[in-house]
């Protein structure tokens, strides 16, 4: 599958080695340079530098082609502009987005965006080891 | 009217203030508190939220159900187009409007359902435009869907549209002139109407037509 990653913090360049590793063609986008070097030198996934919500900039990481577009920049606002671009412009089969406002997340979420809002996943766990 | 702003920066400051003085209801919402307690100080209490304005608790608290239209005026796109897909799509409201800053994304915003972008860029762009002796198309306005475009020009001197009635000129089926200003005078044009150089025009055209307009009436 050819993933196309938003976001290079912790999070995105995870599942960028991850998938990579697993065999997909992987392209991570993010504004800075430097935030891609994270990936390491042996990353073998295309690298992108631009703002992920520039249709432009989604194109040249060929977004047109994708089957997945993920988007983890550490702004909500910026991951639901990219996923609405990713979906409604360019039509990419599979999109979710991560939302660290859980009721952001939700409403997306009705409003037919996929979301994972790591806040909601990290309370879930945390009750959880409680009740064990 | 019932006008919901969201953010209070220079733009959503001044737009409430002289909405305000048109005597429509205006709530504008700023989520600095520091901010807003300057617009409380000038606008009244009534007429500032403080709050996120992408935050749909806040939307409901300021009854955006009952809103005529959202006007999302910060200076950041996303949050524009994600206060406009809220108020739209989960709250209803039969007119939004984004300003932007980037004016590639005022076909994207048309797309996702906004009713009416500003460009900023593109306003100071055209502005600038206007007072040079450029031959070009300026772009007035994005009309929603179908990324409609509100366009201006003058005719050129050697312009292919220039002495020749309009019906003669081959404009494309989605394009229209729609206003002709010569000298002091300005009318609709019909299909005999003759157009001069250094008339100026107001026309409406799709992006796909818009190199056709600007030969025909720039010869450019």
């Amino acid at each position: 599958m050819r993933i196309v990653i938003l976001g290079c913090g912790r999070l995105g360049a995870y599942l960028a080695r991850q998938f990579a590793r697993d065999g997909h063609e992987v392209v991570v986008i993010d504004r800075e340079r430097d935030a891609l070097e994270a990936l390491g030198p042996d990353f073998p996934g295309e690298t992108v530098v631009g703002m992920g919500i520039d249709a432009e900039v989604l194109r040249r990481a060929g977004i047109e082609r994708a089957d997945v577009f993920i988007a983890v920049t550490g702004y909500d606002n910026t991951n639901i502009m990219a996923a609405e671009v990713a979906r409604e412009i360019f039509g990419v089969p599979q999109v979710i987005t991560r939302l660290n406002d859980p009721l952001r997340a939700e409403i997306f979420q009705e409003l037919g965006l996929r979301t994972v809002s790591p806040t909601t996943l990290a309370a879930e766990a945390i009750r959880k080891c409680l009740e064990d | 009217m019932y006008l919901i702003i969201v953010g209070g920066g220079k733009v959503g400051y001044y737009l409430s203030k002289s909405l305000l003085a048109e005597g429509h209801e205006v709530l504008l919402i700023e989520k600095n508190p520091r901010r807003a307690a300057f617009l409380i100080d000038e606008l009244g209490a009534d007429h500032v939220w403080v709050g996120d304005g992408c935050d749909s608790s806040t939307f409901a608290q300021v009854g955006m159900n009952r809103a005529d239209a959202v006007i999302a005026v910060t200076g950041d796109d996303e949050d524009n187009l994600v206060v406009c897909l809220l108020a739209k799509r989960k709250f209803g409201v039969p007119r939004t409007i984004a300003r932007i800053n980037n004016p590639r994304n005022a076909e994207i915003f048309a797309r996702l359902g906004i009713d009416v972008t500003v460009s900023t860029t593109e306003i100071i762009q055209a502005q600038i435009e206007r007072a040079l002796p450029l031959r070009s198309l300026v772009h007035l306005l994005a009309l929603r869907r179908g990324g409609i475009q509100l366009v201006e020009c003058k005719v050129a001197p050697d312009a292919p549209a220039e002495g020749r009635p309009l019906r003669e000129l081959g404009i494309p089926a989605d394009a229209l002139v729609v206003m002709v200003v010569r000298g002091d005078q300005t009318f609709i044009p019909s299909g005999e109407t003759i157009l001069r150089a250094e008339d100026e025009i107001l026309a409406v055209t799709t992006p796909q037509s818009e190199p056709v307009l600007r030969r025909l009436l720039l010869g450019t």
